[in-house]
């Protein structure tokens, strides 16, 4: 059980509002016996400097807001132990992305990734009365890649991503393609393929599997990412 | 500072389940319609509902709406309005097989249907056995539903301002809504919106608390937008507190963890539901569960070292069971309680979760407030749906899987009120009063310039202790009347906030401080109410107003049977009728009973 103890960061500040330029900052707050994630040592920090800037929600994980870069990793700052983290805890926004204001990123081109996948489901057939049938196998199918919480850890740790950002879908974006992909009541599948047969925006992928390793969810969007290839090349022969 | 001005058909205010709902039904109208959300639609907290969306689809036992409306009117003890709660119960199953058809990945029966698992106060055949009646995606159903709905509206092409923070509603002199101004948080600029409808859909605001399972967002925005601009609050003394927040933690443990067989019990390992509610055990009602386990922590029958707790126990159901109908649950087991589910017990203790009352509206999804001696007179212009407003479906106390519901259906039912209203030519764009974001550039002006004042985080803080030991599970007459007169301090307060930060770009301190405004009407409103109500109904349980037989449950029907409205101006109060007659002629009303489960 943790107990009262004093903890060491450093920050990526930068205020477009004042700064000429980002700086790291040099800050340590200390932390009640409750304090246990990262979340709850930063919002600690910000009742000292209400000058602090991040997003964050839900503090549990599904709402996607608190991803930053931990220590060279990205991650959710919510689910993060705060006690298991190497001092100084060096935060950065995640990487690739343009900087707002300290770890706040301009995530337009993430989403516009996620959206340029068509992330709704296409079936053109008159909507019964009742749901659609779907077996428990075929929706089993969907575990693993229903769950994304959008929160960009995965896309903004893919080298492919940060180098193409305007090209390359990205893991996340894929993974959603792939949920629909596979989901049996779609009837959208070669159009979705179309979509993403190009050098670039699917096949930029080279495997480097970042973003397995940083899901907070647990996700593995390089799996996923496999499949639609799969799928590309069943439909080629 | 200059004001940019947007006219829009329509704005909504939030972005979770409600409002995402709502703009569905105006965007596939054709609607110009502005979706003002201050966190990316999907980081709403509607994603964290877990455990299921009630609609008796009937696929794995017997059921019929019939049932579904007794349980409602029954768990909301008897406040709720029965014309809402025949409206939604019977559009249930309509806006479940909807979001199905949006691709909603819910769970299945071996026969391909959506799956259904048991949940509180829900039963068959007016209250003899639990029913499985929440239609659920493990135990991500509101993220899976959130998804959903956002998804839908990528398509309908929605337009959604992203991180824009409303601040005022705008009246004109004849009271009627013409939209609101608003904040673009990465610039700091505030902008008007004016519109032919203003539809809130902005949540509830258990952060009113100090232990809450809500997000940090829920800070009750529309709510407080509202009382400041003169709409009372209806039912704020009535908060839910869930039974199972982890302990410490206040995250949440959901329903369905009791639904799929998980077990409460003591510190000897007894399972003492069964001497509260007989009948259906742990899966009674929320209030009564609540109830339940702050007696036995009272009475020293609470578990670890400083028995402030009990246990949730599913260590006997198979881990197949568990990794399968509850993942999300073992993940935060683990994260936040350091417990792994299959192993050993959860700690778990009630916890703020759900506001019932809110702002006043009728089944429609209009705002309704009392005018020339009518009770629920449409405010022209203004709509609202899902936590933020006030139907009242949930009356004293909410059944779990109703909140998912609540926010389908009259999400839905705003929207299309919205839409009938929008081509008959009733909405038009009446002209912006002089000055119309002179109060919300005054607030800004403040926080530029406050010196002296106080700090943010402390008066938040000091309003969250207050209402947690003045509001709580069990409430006293003499610590409520010192809640009063404390809340009305840290008001004062509130007045006063005081922000180190000045930046225009992402400026967090000053979005707190604004909210602060919004959490403080609120807070307001429930203490006050809450002591005016001198009788035990639902979640609002008097020590002195106990179980008798003249007042089954605490309950005085004779003088009690009435919804709160509390006015911000003078912090004043009045009272209008409980509609106890359904919306159709050949639907017999629930007649008032007592209460057990």
């Amino acid at each position: 059980m943790s107990s009262k103890r004093t903890v060491q960061f450093k920050i990526y500040r930068y205020d477009p509002d004042k700064d000429d330029k980002p700086y790291m900052q040099d800050i340590s707050v200390e932390l009640e016996e409750s304090d246990k994630k990262l979340l709850d040592a930063l919002v600690r920090l910000k009742a000292k400097d209400d000058t602090l800037s991040f997003r964050r929600s839900c503090r549990e994980g599904v709402c996607g807001s608190d991803a930053m870069n931990i220590n060279g990793k990205n991650g959710l700052a919510c689910l993060t132990g705060v006690d298991e983290l190497a001092q100084p805890i060096t935060l950065r926004p995640l990487p690739g992305l343009p900087v707002i204001r300290d770890v706040i990123v301009d995530m337009t081109q993430f989403f516009k990734q996620y959206h340029s996948i068509k992330p709704y489901l296409i079936n053109n057939d008159p909507a019964p009365e009742r749901e659609r049938l779907q077996s428990p196998e075929d929706r089993e199918e969907l575990n693993g890649l229903y769950e994304c919480i959008l929160c960009a850890c995965c896309s903004t740790s893919c080298p492919s991503f940060w180098w193409n950002p305007d090209k390359f879908v990205g893991p996340a974006g894929l993974l959603a393609a792939y949920r629909f992909l596979a989901d049996t009541r779609d009837q959208a599948t070669s159009e979705r393929l179309d979509n993403l047969e190009d050098p670039y925006r699917l096949f930029r992928c080279h495997s480097i599997m970042n973003c397995v390793d940083v899901c907070p969810k647990n996700l593995n969007p390089t799996k996923a990412i496999g499949k639609i290839k799969d799928m590309m090349v069943r439909r080629a022969v | 500072m200059k004001v940019a001005k947007h006219t829009f058909d329509a704005v909504i205010v939030g972005a979770g389940g409600a409002g995402l709902r709502a703009a569905l039904q105006l965007s596939e109208a054709g609607m110009k319609t502005a979706v003002l959300t201050k966190v990316f639609p999907t980081r709403s907290h509607t994603v964290a509902a877990q455990g299921g969306v009630a609609a008796s689809l009937g696929n794995s036992t017997e059921d019929n709406w019939h049932w579904h409306m007794y349980d409602t009117v029954k768990g909301s003890d008897w406040l709720g309005d029965q014309d809402a709660i025949e409206f939604m119960v019977k559009k249930a199953n309509e806006v479940v097989v909807e979001l199905e058809h949006y691709g909603m990945p819910f769970d299945r029966t071996d026969n391909g249907k959506i799956y259904q698992r048991p949940f509180g106060g829900h039963s068959q055949n007016y209250g003899q056995t639990p029913v499985s009646r929440s239609c659920a995606a493990a135990d991500r159903t509101g993220h899976a539903m959130l998804h959903a709905l956002y998804q839908r509206n990528v398509r309908a092409n929605t337009q959604f301002f992203v991180e824009w923070m409303a601040m005022d509603l705008i009246r004109d002199a004849d009271g009627d809504v013409l939209g609101v101004t608003a904040m673009e948080m990465e610039t700091g600029e505030v902008s008007i919106f004016h519109a032919k409808a203003t539809i809130f859909a902005t949540g509830g605001a258990g952060r009113i608390y100090y232990s809450s399972t809500n997000a940090f967002i829920n800070t009750g925005d529309g709510v407080g937008m509202a009382a400041r601009a003169g709409i009372p609050l209806e039912d704020m003394e009535f908060w839910q507190f869930h039974p199972t927040g982890v302990a410490g933690a206040g995250v949440l443990i959901t329903e369905g963890v009791r639904g799929e067989g998980g077990i409460l019990r003591n510190a000897s390992g007894e399972r003492f539901m069964e001497r509260y509610a007989p009948n259906l055990k742990d899966l009674a009602s929320r209030d009564v569960v609540s109830r339940a386990m702050t007696t036995e922590i009272n009475e020293g029958r609470g578990c670890g070292s400083a028995k402030d707790h009990v246990l949730l126990d599913i260590t006997h159901l198979s881990p197949e069971t568990i990794n399968k109908r509850l993942p999300g649950i073992r993940e935060i087991s683990i994260q936040f309680a350091g417990v792994d589910p299959i192993k050993a017990p959860i700690p778990v203790v009630p916890t703020c979760h759900y506001q019932m009352g809110g702002i006043p509206t009728n089944y429609k999804g209009q705002v309704v407030v009392p005018k020339d001696g009518q009770p629920n007179v449409p405010v022209a212009g203004f709509y609202a749906a899902g936590e933020c407003a006030c139907a009242s479906v949930h009356g004293a106390n909410r059944l779990g899987t109703n909140s998912l519901l609540d926010l389908l259906v009259f999400g839905k039912a705003a929207g299309e009120t919205v839409v009938e209203d929008f081509r008959s030519g009733q909405l038009t764009l009446k002209p912006l009063p002089e000055n119309a974001a002179d109060v919300s550039l005054a607030r800004i002006a403040r926080l530029e310039s406050q010196t002296n004042g106080e700090d943010v985080h402390e008066v938040r803080l000091e309003m969250q202790r207050t209402m947690q030991k003045h509001a709580g599970v069990f409430r006293f007459a003499d610590i409520m009347k010192e809640g009063v007169t404390k809340i009305m301090q840290v008001a004062e307060r509130a007045k006063r906030t005081q922000i180190k930060d000045k930046s225009k770009v992402w400026n967090t301190a000053r979005t707190e401080a604004l909210e602060l405004d919004n959490l403080i009407e609120v807070a307001k409103a429930t203490m006050v109410s809450a002591e005016a109500r001198k009788e035990s109904r639902g979640a609002h349980v008097r020590d002195d107003a106990p179980d008798t037989a003249e007042h089954p449950n605490g309950r005085d029907d004779e003088n009690w049977l009435k919804h709160t409205l509390w006015f911000s101006e003078g912090n004043r109060l009045d009272y209008k009728p409980v509609t106890l007659q359904p919306m159709s002629a050949d639907v017999e009303p629930i007649a008032l009973a007592k209460r057990t489960y």
